[in-house]
């Protein structure tokens, strides 16, 4: 039975619900969470502490929580570092607890605590400094081990998270009290609103609280409240959605756990979704979250917030244990002793540290109030045995208990209003940071987030905060009528820490105490982000909710200077942890990027080609046949089936531009560095394209199919760039311009048709109309045609192979027809289909520059192209590529290279002179591209060497101290096929 | 961020390219006597302000305009984008 269970809250006692902890089963109920069924249990130890290992309970009901990370699930649903405060309980679900070696009743390493002194802020920056080398490879790994979270499962997790993006006139972070009023009154008015909710119930302190409304009950309340929004079509409603970031311009990130509360979800559905909100208004009515008081080992299980406890007790009927104490410096503690009192349990002592106490809250029934008292220690080592003290009068006393319930004030929930970095000030009355002015644009605070503490001052700022902000967009509201509520003032003395305290936490989930950071004080580290790093203090999962201004406060203390002067650290999104699956959404695995695929994939696929990723596109590497059993021996082959006869390669990944105007060839004189303006209708030119600074970038080629029209094509790496470059150009260089471009690269299927037989293959395709003879249709000669009967389609007379060649283009539908017709029709010439490896062979073997060559270091000169570079025009880079340096002389230019020994050379390797050292200084130059010539029947190389015109047949050494080789070549033309390029005309 | 491009209303800064200051806009006569330092300082030397800067960015997922937006880089406030090629006239550029 669950000993600590009690009656009435917002369960369902009807429900039971089986889960396990650490191997152990319990039974919940519907409507808790792991936190509130543990502690129905009798569970008080659910943690280790990060460094120590000290044995930890829950502290707080909600995200804040330091404590109780749990491993949640198993296999690839294992989750670390999960709060059992907000994992709603279910069926079946099971959790491990964390950072513990053995058990978590017996730590292994709970020796780091007997150690502590050794252990203080900064120990490793210090203790661990010699040797200097075994920081990497021993300390570091011992202490990483020793101090840390939970694990990974290092399985695939085997559900799916979405993005989603919504837009709204007034997102409403929070359905508290504060954000119920603003719904209300906004969803009346007819604005788009969206109502985001961290928890699982809409509420917030109203599910916590027994009292608030002095007519009626919440309870009534939030159940009229909440059907009301509901029927409204305007008002999304999404509760287990954290707001986790305040973005530039309304724009908010928000985690939905959409399953997160069921053992796996339904088919179909993500378990997380991130969305993006575009709000043209916002009102953060986040609330409060609840402070500490630090006292001599006050981390022990049992210690919690006091109005957590009231939380459990009201909400979840659970008390924490059989007998509570409370330790305050306000009137919510006596609060928290009220309602622990009226549900039976024993409260043996409200110690308050105020000598005005009864004054102020009143005597409680039931119990004492010792007025002017404070705990001064605890013990026990499990959870909390006894209290010890130090009453008004200086005498001490002990009191046997097993949980005490602390309260130091309330602090509004600073997050989303700082995201921005707005500096939050400092407010007297309830001694907190508030927000500032300086918040994000378009964002309102209400409620407790904005320092109201009462019910009745949440619910009346969260109406008037919906009618401003909607105001601020035109939009007329009137603010919700609010039922009466209760309206104390606030009565608290600030009180941070008892004096004298040993070792007395300050931030549990780093382990940091009072003496940590008055050593960072005594070591000048005084300023608050100094204090951040050299403590821990604020970081980790929880951000320092609980820690943050107890910290500042102690620090204060002993800088002598006032809480705002001390400052706060900067807040920044995300508010709670945020799953990288939830970011990365379904772009993960194969969709981590678009794939994007060639017309004739389908074919090239029943083909049983290899495909390669070139960019997003996949292309046909190489084409296997039945008994190759090497890569090599299918892309020797079509190597030299294309130089024999035919062959025939998908090259519809090469950007295409298509560029039209009156000045088309003004404009593209100045895109390209060498001249197109005198270029034929009917031809086509191979060109380089610079950027501004003289390197070379792309190259490609531009048909000229009508005084006004030119097709361009870039390489498949560069087509958005130079897309965008041209537009850049056209729009914000040379506006006048005539000229009109659009990117038509998945509009045409493009083919090259490769080899001696290439006429002769598409003349049985082209329209007879066309003459495709080699006087009628000369080397880069271009042409509309049409095929297979009307087909209408592109003809280029270009060859990046060194053959006779063509690349024949028709309208992306038609791709894979044509591709089927091409294979069909050259069956007589034994055609070939070639993939990019043999591409690439033979562009090495003709000496074309390619990526490896047009690396971003090079010129048009180190290239051999220096002589196309115009000096009679303008254009993009042509003036910074005759500046000096860019021409020296010895400048690298590219060769080709061939081992004198059949050795291989490898690209990346680097020449050295043969005689002399090898090292950095006395580089001569470097491979770009290598291959095995089936031509040649040698490996061969391209390389960019200093001074390489002027060095052919000179024998330097290739050597690649990555794969340790060393191997002799000769420097010949880069040109190894056809130099004379006699192929390419006949 | 949000861009409220001139044409289509507020759009989402994901949907551009970011290049940098408009400045590049004002791209030297190629054939002055200085030429080279001109085009030099126009490619390499950039002002850095803390505050208001006019920068280009491109629609590359919309309309494929090139935009002049004035942003404030401490705050990413936008006051205004324009279509570059309405700046770029402006500024008296043409063939």
């Amino acid at each position: 039975m669950s000993i600590n269970r009690l009656t009435g809250g917002l369960i369902d006692h009807n429900a039971p619900v089986k889960f396990s902890f650490d191997g152990n089963t319990y039974e919940g109920r519907g409507g808790d969470t792991l936190a509130s069924a543990l502690l129905a249990n009798g569970v008080r130890l659910m943690g280790r502490s990060f460094k120590y290992h000290r044995p930890r309970g829950v502290v707080t009901a909600g995200s804040e929580e330091p404590n109780a990370l749990v491993q949640l699930r198993t296999g690839g649903r294992q989750e670390p570092n999960t709060r059992a405060t907000t994992i709603e309980l279910f069926n079946g679900l099971t959790a491990k607890s964390q950072n513990r070696l053995v058990s978590l009743k017996f730590d292994a390493l709970g020796i780091n605590d007997i150690f502590h002194n050794f252990l203080a802020a900064g120990f490793y920056y210090k203790t661990f400094m010699w040797p200097r080398a075994f920081w990497e490879k021993l300390y570091e790994p011992v202490i990483r081990n020793a101090a840390g979270l939970g694990n990974l499962s290092l399985e695939d997790d085997p559900d799916c998270y979405d993005k989603g993006f919504l837009h709204c006139d007034l997102l409403i972070v929070g359905a508290g009290p504060a954000g119920l009023a603003a719904a209300l009154t906004a969803g009346r008015a007819g604005a788009r609103v969206i109502l985001a909710e961290e928890d699982f119930l809409l509420g917030g302190r109203f599910l916590a609280e027994t009292g608030g409304l002095t007519d009626m009950s919440a309870a009534d309340w939030l159940a009229v409240t909440q059907a009301e929004l509901a029927a409204m079509d305007n008002v999304r409603i999404m509760p287990r959605t954290t707001v986790v970031g305040a973005y530039d311009h309304g724009i908010y990130g928000a985690l939905e756990r959409v399953a997160d509360h069921v053992p796996i979800p339904e088919s179909g559905r993500p378990r997380q979704i991130f969305w993006r909100i575009y709000a043209k208004q916002a009102v953060v009515c986040a609330g409060g979250i609840e402070r500490p008081i630090s006292f001599e080992n006050n981390d022990r299980p049992g210690v919690m917030l006091a109005g957590a406890v009231r939380a459990y007790v009201n909400r979840w009927a659970v008390t924490p244990a059989q007998s509570v104490v409370v330790f305050t410096n306000n009137d919510d503690g006596h609060r928290t002793a009220r309602d622990l009192i009226a549900k039976g349990v024993s409260v043996p002592a409200v110690i308050d540290v105020r000598v005005d106490a009864c004054a102020s809250a009143g005597d409680i029934e039931g119990t004492e109030v010792l007025a002017g008292a404070q705990i001064v220690d605890t013990k026990g080592r499990l959870g909390i045995k006894s209290v010890t003290i130090r009453l008004a009068n200086g005498q001490t006393r002990v009191v046997p208990c097993c949980a005490v319930a602390v309260s130091g004030g309330w602090n509004p929930n600073l997050g989303l209003t700082c995201h921005q970095r707005g500096r939050p000030v400092w407010n007297d009355t309830i001694h907190a940071f508030v927000p500032g002015a300086d918040l994000p644009v378009g964002q309102l605070v209400a409620g407790a987030a904005n320092g109201v503490m009462s019910t009745h001052g949440a619910l009346k700022s969260g109406a008037e905060s919906a009618v401003q902000a909607l105001a601020n967009i035109g939009i007329d509201a009137h603010p919700a009528e609010i039922p009466r509520a209760e309206d104390a003032p606030l009565s608290i003395t600030p009180f941070w820490h008892v004096k004298g305290a040993k070792r007395a936490w300050v931030d549990f989930q780093n382990d940091v105490t009072v003496k940590d950071i008055r050593l960072a004080h005594q070591e000048g580290f005084r300023s608050v982000e100094h204090l951040k790093r050299y403590t821990t203090l604020g970081m980790a999962t929880d951000q320092g909710k609980t820690a943050n201004l107890t910290g500042l406060a102690v620090m204060a203390e002993l800088t002598g200077k006032t809480i705002p002067e001390t400052g706060a650290t900067i807040f920044r999104p995300p508010y709670t942890p945020v799953a990288m699956g939830a970011l990365a959404g379904r772009a993960v695995g194969r969709e981590f990027h678009p794939t994007r695929l060639t017309p004739s994939h389908k074919w090239a696929k029943e083909q049983g080609a290899e495909f390669v990723e070139v960019g997003n596109w996949l292309r046909a590497q190489y084409f296997p046949r039945s008994g190759e059993t090497n890569w090599r021996q299918s892309v020797d082959r079509e190597v030299l089936a294309t130089r024999r006869s035919v062959g025939v390669c998908d090259v519809t990944t090469l950007g295409k531009i298509d560029v039209q105007g009156a000045h088309a060839a003004t404009f593209l004189n100045k895109i390209y560095a060498n001249g197109f303006g005198k270029l034929p209708v009917g031809k086509v030119r191979y060109g380089v394209m610079l950027r501004e600074d003289g390197v070379a970038y792309d190259d490609g080629t531009a048909a000229r199919l009508a005084e006004d029209h030119f097709v361009v094509t870039t390489t498949t790496a560069n087509a958005v760039l130079v897309y965008r470059n041209m537009e850049f150009a056209r729009q914000c260089l040379w506006p006048d311009l005539d000229v009109q471009l659009v990117s038509t690269t998945e509009a045409w299927a493009q083919y090259a048709v490769a080899g001696p037989n290439s006429r002769k293959v598409l003349q049985k395709i082209v329209d007879a109309t066309f003459d495709i003879s080699n006087d009628a249709f000369p080397f880069m000669a271009c042409g509309e045609i049409t095929v297979c009967g009307g087909l209408r389609a592109r003809l280029f007379r270009i060859s990046f192979s060194g053959e006779l060649a063509y690349e024949i283009a028709v309208p992306t539908q038609y791709g894979d027809a044509l591709m089927r017709r091409l294979i069909e029709e050259g069956a007589e010439y034994d055609i070939t289909p070639y993939g990019t490896e043999a591409l690439g062979v033979m562009r090495i073997e003709k000496g074309h520059a390619a990526g490896a060559e047009l690396n971003g270091t090079t010129t048009a000169s180190n290239l051999g192209l220096g002589r196309m570079v115009s000096k009679k025009k303008d254009c993009i880079g042509n003036t910074l590529s005759e500046r000096e340096g860019m021409a020296l002389d010895g400048a690298m230019a590219l060769v080709g290279l061939k081992p004198t020994n059949g050795d291989i050379v490898l690209a990346g390797a680097h020449l050295m002179n043969l005689e002399g050292p090898v090292d950095a200084a006395h580089d001569q130059g470097y491979v770009t591209s290598a291959a095995y010539s089936p031509v040649v029947k040698s490996s061969i190389g391209l390389s960019l060497l200093k001074d390489g015109s002027n060095r052919m047949g000179e024998t330097l050494r290739a050597i690649s101290p990555l794969d340790g080789s060393d191997v002799l070549v000769q420097v010949v033309s880069a040109h190894f096929v056809d130099p004379d390029g006699g192929r390419l005309r006949d | 961020m949000l861009i409220p491009h001139p044409l289509l209303g507020p759009r989402d800064a994901a949907e551009f390219i970011y290049l940098g200051d408009a400045s590049l806009i004002d791209r030297p006569d190629w054939q002055s006597d200085t030429a080279a330092e001109a085009f030099h300082d126009y490619l390499y030397l950039r002002d850095n302000p803390a505050g208001e800067h006019r920068e280009l960015w491109f629609h590359e997922q919309g309309d494929r305009s090139w935009l002049v937006v004035t942003r404030n880089t401490l705050t990413h406030e936008i006051t205004s984008a324009e279509l570059a090629r309405d700046v770029a006239k402006e500024r008296g550029r043409s063939v």
